[in-house]
């Protein structure tokens, strides 16, 4: 690890005036204390937020929750008003990492997290995201874990965060502040920048902007959601593929689909089209294949990425029949009921 | 008691002071901004029964419990745990007095090597609390009401620690035989 001078801020105010040139913001420190070790990361200075009082807890504000930024994977997916009204939330957490990272990882830092991409974290082969510039090793290299969708000639990393699919399904915002102390809002998805010809930017927060919460919407009623995750190991592993979805239905006919996808791209997932597909179909195989068509379609693979494309197609189904009731849940339990 | 003083010399460009309890006693490292947790636990308080494996977070061999939470002390800096407190496994028994978990893990053979049972154990204690809690898991069938303690929740919710020896059916049925003995 490279020397690096620490502060701690007690106050976001305090943090605003210490996050400069060459710093990092730290809190459950899981991920850049890992990326530090190898010197992937550098950063001259470290801003430890991690007792920033007005970062912590989960309230719920009369329109759903505010989740603070330094509430743990833990916190939230033990939360009993998570487990029932936002169960998704909860299951794509729990899917996710160890027990001993859930208790460190906040979750400012989940969405934050930067790709496992192998040849990002490997300093001696070519990283755009590592050393813009530099070209992209994954591009000829050898990579099950690459993204299929919003990649580019420059990069092929995915982000690997479970929570932040699930956030992205249920249409969760993401509250930030600026160095000046002014608040703004973004949906989840609109948080993160596409790699194009700037792989290192993967966000649009400015230098000195911190996440301060993550505001879940109130529930719909009776919606069912699932999360479905597929990996190399029963647990404790990234996602090769992952769906969240959340499925209204209106008498025997979809009403609403809100679906993203995890392990398949830069950001979480989303296709419009594909939501768009499902609403007013009868829940069948017929309309789940012809909305896993209308995803799948707009794949580009890198030849190790390939098998993506069916595992994707067949775990979407499958998220469907749970979502809308026709099957019982295949992977243990990823389905739960909001209470009317 | 620390079963081996060790004084290794960090490097100390960035030279800080840090206070924290460790097992119950109020404890004081001077260190480097870079040392983990783990390294001043095993090198400057002399408590090696925190083991360090792979020191990325993937292996559980470094488990403490920071603040009665189970952590991968190899990801925590020392400078941000003043005034915690912090329970390693010299915490939890001693060879005289082992714990639940101490004598089911010997009772079942819970391990070969044993470099990475400190962690096991410490990880466990943590779990069993977690689970009288009703904290859900992936392998639970309901995220509501109380959880069960059946094998496929052991084996998920111990799965932040590795096993090189692959001893893990042993260790989990010491896990199932401490947690009957306490309820």
């Amino acid at each position: 690890m490279r020397d690096f001078e620490y502060s701690r801020a007690e106050t976001l105010s305090g943090a605003a005036g210490q996050i400069g040139e060459g710093a990092s913001v730290v809190a459950g420190g899981t991920n850049l204390l890992d990326l530090m070790k190898i010197q992937v990361m550098s950063p001259a200075r470290l801003v430890d937020i991690s007792r920033i009082g007005e970062l912590q807890g989960i309230s719920d504000d009369g329109e759903g929750l505010r989740i603070g930024a330094l509430a743990t994977n833990s916190e939230l997916a033990a939360d009993g008003r998570i487990r029932s009204g936002w169960p998704l939330l909860s299951r794509a957490i729990l899917a996710g990492a160890s027990a001993q990272i859930r208790n460190k990882a906040t979750t400012g830092g989940n969405l934050l997290q930067r790709t496992r991409c192998p040849y990002f974290y490997d300093t001696a082969m070519a990283c755009n995201k590592r050393s813009p510039g530099e070209g992209c090793a994954a591009q000829e290299g050898v990579g099950r874990m690459l993204a299929i969708f919003g990649t580019s000639e420059h990069c092929l990393a995915a982000h690997p965060s479970d929570m932040a699919v699930a956030l992205t399904a249920l249409r969760a915002e993401v509250e930030i502040r600026s160095k000046e102390g002014e608040t703004r809002r973004l949906p989840v998805t609109e948080l993160y920048r596409l790699p194009g010809d700037r792989p290192d930017l993967e966000t649009v927060l400015a230098p000195g902007e911190i996440i301060t919460a993550v505001r879940l919407p109130a529930p719909m009623a009776e919606t069912r959601q699932v999360y479905s995750k597929v990996r190399d190991r029963a647990s404790y592993a990234f996602a090769l593929v992952s769906v969240a979805a959340v499925v209204q239905m209106d008498g025997d006919r979809i009403g609403s689909a809100s679906l993203a996808f995890g392990g398949v791209a830069p950001r979480p997932w989303t296709d419009p089209e594909v939501d768009q597909a499902l609403v007013g179909a009868a829940p069948g195989d017929e309309a789940f294949g012809n909305a896993a068509d209308v995803l799948v379609a707009q794949a580009q693979c890198h030849p190790d990425t390939e098998f993506k494309k069916p595992l994707l197609r067949r775990t979407l189904i499958a998220a469907l029949r749970e979502a809308t009731g026709l099957a019982e849940t295949a992977t243990g339990a990823s389905t739960a009921r909001i209470p009317a | 008691m620390p079963i081996a003083q060790a004084h290794a010399t960090f490097k100390q460009e960035s030279h800080m002071r840090t206070r924290f309890t460790v097992n119950g006693e109020a404890r004081e490292v001077e260190h480097d901004t870079r040392t983990t947790l783990l390294d001043a636990l095993r090198d400057q308080l002399g408590l090696t029964g925190t083991k360090k494996g792979c020191d990325h977070g993937q292996c559980g061999a470094c488990t403490v419990l920071l603040n009665g939470k189970r952590v991968n002390s190899c990801l925590c800096l020392a400078a941000m745990h003043e005034g915690d407190e912090v329970t390693t496994i010299e915490g939890l028994g001693s060879p005289e007095a082992l714990n639940a978990l101490q004598k089911a893990f010997v009772a079942k053979d819970g391990y070969q090597c044993g470099f990475c049972t400190p962690g096991q154990i410490v990880s466990a204690t943590a779990m069993l609390e977690e689970l009288r809690a009703g904290d859900p898991s992936f392998a639970s069938a309901s995220l509501e009401g109380e959880m069960p303690l059946d094998d496929a929740e052991i084996a998920e919710r111990m799965s932040g620690n590795l096993c090189r020896c692959s001893a893990y059916p042993l260790i989990r049925e010491a896990i199932a035989m401490a947690a009957e003995v306490k309820s």
